[in-house]
């Protein structure tokens, strides 16, 4: 679905269903360096049950128009705006990485525009070693493999995501080389940059569930388990055998635990 | 920070793809024989349907076993997934179906294997897919045989039968510059010797029949989709970019940022046209790929030894192979393919087609037989087999000679291959 955002386009994919604000909604957010499709199962499962979905490519990212935001607080309130535009008065916010990040936000500084919170693969401080951020600007190419690496605890997956027959290191690896040039060292700047993760989980009010990776080695599980606890109504669940990337390694595992936490 | 190792190739052969049976521990790939799969509960069988869900439903549309061997395979190519077929021919008909049909345009590379040239040529054309066939190494050619409807570009990495190298990076940047993708057979080369992704083309197709199984024991075919073309920016494939009314009004590409040409292959093509590959097949394949390195570097090494005892006999009047400084590609395939040129070369011999047929028939260990790829040699003399009823002149337009020998070398000792071969050549001076 296409709209506009301040001066420019906004995309979200609304998982294959026409959109229908009258419905419960769900926003998926997603990490760096990466767009809505990294939503592909879970997004298509909710919009054929009952939700109104919108998985949104960030500015800079994907369909999306404008130049990647600098800040996890712009892109907050970018969302915000979003949920404006597709008129939605409050939604479920599923954020990954950054991604979570931006929910974590929006869910402290917009309490009535958000009915939940769902953090996957989340961690405070989510710090970007300054290797890895210089990395990011000069070595694209050498960041995302690196990345990559980090991001999957396994070399097979069953069924594989989105289906069998799809290698998810590669698709993981060409979906980030797919964005904008500069949108990965943006993304992990925002990430750096971001002070106020403690300040803002102990202000959330709505039910919060984490989702994390025992292997995971971008986000490790135990800063995710540090941020969690800052969380009022959090819920934490570890998945075993994953890393970063849980929605392409386990897919079907983190599908249900969202199921499960929207229906509660 | 230290950076962290990607796997190698030779580890991804013996495990992208495949990890111990979660169920049964087994540490091999197990054959799922089975034609479909249960569903947990209702809802399940409809995400599954509606691709909410990833999983195995039928087997012609997936395979556990399958899967480990297309997973492999795109892991070894680079690419983000691919399409186990019933045979080389079925991975191309499903590349080119996939988003051509009547009404559309192919470029195409003349030097093909013959069954390839046999389908654009005389078969597609029956269902409104023509074809312009250039010569590989004519890159204006290319360019200018592009049409409005011209939906693909499509080459061999290495051709047929002069083994023409595939300028891969200047064909793809022409097919990039009318915003259409670069298909490349790489059924010579393997991806051990050449990952056509690296250097810009966009889908692969191997017939594994060849040396991806090695053993010649089973035929099938894998599509390989790198995952880099935006189809959406090129506006020329309504088949990945529009809603589809055969797959619950899909809109691949969006559904997909990198998988839109292999999700509608297998939703459409390999559920419709339903070429898809045995698990026995793909079981006995995934045992070949386990040592591809090994042996694709024992076929090269034994080929230069081939080619430097070929080289010093006076019956034979030129071997093309690309690693020959006389071969036409020589410097493009030490920039493209610097771990080797293959298994497969031809040579010609003087005497004729009279001489060609003796030769072939005093050997011993090399087999007389339409194949290459195969962990044995294998020799063909096409002016007396395939191609036996065209007269010279006919056979040189195809670039076949009348003494022309094609030879695959296998995995034997090489100096038995050598005296073989001396055995050949004696019998063909008679």
């Amino acid at each position: 679905m296409e709209l506009r955002v301040g001066n420019e386009s906004a995309y979200a994919y609304t998982g294959g269903k026409a959109f229908d604000p009258k419905l419960p909604a769900v926003a998926f957010i997603h990490g760096g360096a990466q767009d809505h499709s990294a939503w592909i199962l879970q997004s298509r499962y909710l919009a054929h049950h009952g939700h109104a979905v919108l998985a949104a490519d960030l500015p800079g990212h994907g369909r999306s128009g404008g130049a990647s935001l600098a800040s996890i607080e712009s892109m907050a309130a970018w969302l915000i705006a979003l949920l404006d535009a597709a008129q939605v008065r409050a939604a479920a916010l599923v954020g990954h990485s950054m991604g979570s990040l931006v929910a974590l936000e929006c869910a402290a500084r917009y309490p009535r525009r958000v009915s939940r919170i769902a953090l996957i693969g989340t961690a405070f401080p989510m710090s970007v070693s300054p290797d890895l951020l210089e990395a990011a600007r000069s070595k694209e190419s050498e960041a995302q493999r690196m990345i990559n690496v980090w991001s999957h605890a396994a070399y097979a997956h069953y069924p594989s995501n989105p289906g069998p027959g799809f290698w998810v290191s590669g698709g993981n690896l060409r979906l980030m080389q797919r964005q904008k040039r500069g949108a990965l060292h943006a993304d992990f700047a925002a990430c750096e940059a971001y002070a106020a993760g403690f300040e803002r989980a102990a202000q959330v009010s709505c039910p919060a569930l984490v989702l994390l990776g025992a292997r995971d080695a971008m986000t490790p599980a135990r800063a995710g388990r540090e941020l969690a606890k800052a969380v009022p109504r959090a819920t934490v669940r570890t998945l075993g055998e994953s890393g970063h990337n849980l929605m392409g390694e386990k897919p079907d595992e983190i599908l249900d635990a969202l199921v499960e936490f929207l229906r509660a | 920070m230290a950076a962290p190792r990607s796997l190698q190739f030779d580890t991804l052969t013996l495990h992208a793809g495949q990890r111990p049976d979660p169920v049964t521990g087994a540490r091999a790939t197990p054959i799922y024989f089975t034609t479909s799969f249960v569903f947990r509960d209702a809802d399940h069988a409809a995400a599954l349907f509606n691709m909410e869900r990833g999983g195995h439903v039928y087997s012609r549309i997936s395979n556990p076993t399958n899967a480990v061997l297309e997973e492999r395979i795109a892991a070894l190519e680079g690419g983000v997934g691919a399409i186990a077929t019933a045979s080389g021919q079925a991975a191309l008909h499903l590349a080119v179906a996939t988003i051509a049909g009547a009404g559309s345009h192919l470029v195409a590379s003349r030097a093909l294997y013959g069954g390839s040239h046999n389908l654009l040529s005389y078969t597609l054309p029956r269902f409104g897919i023509e074809t312009s066939f250039v010569d590989p190494r004519d890159l204006s050619a290319w360019k200018n045989a592009i049409r409005p409807n011209t939906r693909l570009l499509f080459g061999e990495t290495l051709g047929n039968p002069g083994l023409d190298v595939l300028d891969i990076p200047s064909v793809s940047a022409i097919a990039h510059g009318a915003k259409l993708p670069l298909l490349v057979d790489s059924t010579f080369t393997t991806p051990y010797l050449l990952r056509p992704f690296d250097h810009g083309a966009d889908l692969v197709y191997h017939s594994a029949t060849k040396f991806i199984g090695g053993h010649g024991v089973a035929i099938g075919g894998l599509l390989v989709d790198g995952g880099t073309f935006d189809w959406e920016a090129s506006g020329k494939f309504p088949e990945l970019t529009e809603p589809y009314a055969g797959f619950h009004g899909m809109d691949f590409q969006e559904e997909s940022t990198v998988a839109a040409f292999l999700l509608r292959a297998r939703r459409e093509g390999l559920r419709d046209f339903g070429a898809c590959m045995s698990p026995a097949t793909a079981f006995q394949l995934l045992q070949g790929v386990e040592t591809l390195p090994l042996r694709m570097e024992r076929h090269v090494a034994n080929t230069r030894k081939v080619i430097g005892f070929l080289a010093g006999q006076s019956s034979v009047e030129s071997i093309a192979y690309p690693e020959l400084e006389s071969h036409p590609d020589y410097a493009l395939a030490k920039r493209l393919l610097p771990r080797g040129c293959g298994a497969v070369l031809s040579f010609n011999l003087e005497g004729g087609r009279e001489s060609g047929r003796r030769f072939i028939e005093s050997l011993r260990i090399f087999s007389h037989l339409a194949n290459v790829g195969d962990a044995k040699s294998l020799v063909i003399h096409p002016a007396s087999t395939t191609h036996f009823r065209m007269s010279d002149k006919a056979l040189a337009e195809a670039g076949i000679g009348p003494g022309t020998i094609r030879l695959s070398i296998g995995l034997e000792d090489p100096d038995d291959l050598i005296e073989d071969l001396s055995r050949g050549l004696r019998a063909a001076k008679v």
